[in-house]
């Protein structure tokens, strides 16, 4: 697997992202293109989980968007990313918080840890 | 067309210029040395052979020690002819990954994975017979009808039904390369390749 390794090295610059894990709330400001016109998104919302290592780190920010659950899976060292934003951090017991799609409204809310 | 040989190394992803995820697979290719030219006079075809991947000495019949000495090489794995190759090739010649440029679009021909005896739901996408409720049973992953009956009064020839599925030669048409690390021998294309981690592909140009 080392060349594989060597590839990712070469071909995928790392990222500088603050340390976040599944239960923070965290803002993604993510670029779009629109024609030849370049804009950046906030999108915030729950991680719910981190996937994979190196580089082809995934992690999954789960959000409420009128009345809907949406979910986005954003690689971690996409170029896309302009920046991440932690927000606080959540007080969960597991690493992937899949329960939280089964849970709307009081229910869905994640204790905050005291930093 | 001209090609080399190479090894499945493994997948990964990486961004294009736009950020865009890009599937791709890693293919060990070359060096590859030319053990033997055919012609038209002597063998009645145009061919190059190139032969790919260390091997021991002690593990080669001397038939084969005698072929490679010709080319004046070590005892290789892998042996593959090429017809029309692009530009002119000798006896004893390398070829490397310098062959492809970045943005390069190849086949890639491969051994895919072994799946053993299957049915042909796997084996040929067929959607079986009925659904899973109105009191049917066991006709979910079923054939379904092989013909008709006194007439022809067979199964016809070539009737698809279960039975060994990969592990066999498949080509992948039309992918590009993305990355060519020369120093390492390494290519990069987009896309999936047959076959498993470590078999052998040729890569076409």
């Amino acid at each position: 697997m080392d060349l594989v390794k060597f590839v990712e090295e070469q071909a995928v610059a790392k990222k500088e992202v603050p340390a976040f894990k599944s239960g923070d709330t965290i803002s993604v400001h993510y670029k779009i293109r629109e024609g030849n016109k370049e804009r950046v998104q906030i999108y915030q919302g729950v991680v719910i989980q981190r996937n994979g290592v190196g580089a082809t780190e995934t992690f999954t920010v789960r959000k409420m968007s009128n009345g809907v659950g949406v979910e986005r899976i954003f690689p971690i060292n996409s170029p896309n990313i302009e920046k991440i934003e932690v927000n606080s951090r959540g007080k969960v017991r597991r690493a992937k918080l899949f329960y939280l799609r089964a849970l709307t409204g009081k229910a869905a809310r994640i204790k905050s840890k005291r930093v | 067309m001209s090609g080399i040989i190479g090894k499945k190394v493994g997948m990964t992803s990486i961004f294009d210029a736009e950020g865009r995820n890009i599937p791709c697979t890693v293919i060990e290719a070359g060096p590859c040395v030319v053990t033997q030219v055919r012609t038209t006079e002597k063998d009645g075809y145009e061919a190059v052979q190139l032969a790919f991947d260390e091997k021991k000495e002690k593990n080669t019949t001397e038939q084969l020690k005698g072929h490679f000495a010709k080319a004046n090489t070590t005892p290789k794995r892998k042996l593959v002819e090429f017809k029309t190759f692009e530009d002119e090739k000798s006896l004893g010649d390398t070829v490397t990954v310098d062959l492809f440029a970045e943005g390069d679009f190849v086949d890639v021909v491969g051994t895919s994975k072994g799946k053993g005896f299957q049915g042909v739901v796997k084996r040929h996408g067929f959607g079986g017979v009925g659904g899973q409720t109105h009191g049917q049973h066991n006709r979910m992953r079923a054939p379904g009808s092989l013909g008709a009956s006194s007439w022809p009064s067979k199964v016809f020839k070539g009737m698809r039904m279960a039975g060994r599925t990969g592990g066999a030669r498949v080509k992948v048409q039309n992918l590009q390369i993305l990355k060519v690390y020369a120093e390492q021998n390494l290519l990069v294309v987009s896309g999936s390749i047959p076959g498993a981690k470590g078999s052998y592909v040729i890569v076409d140009k």
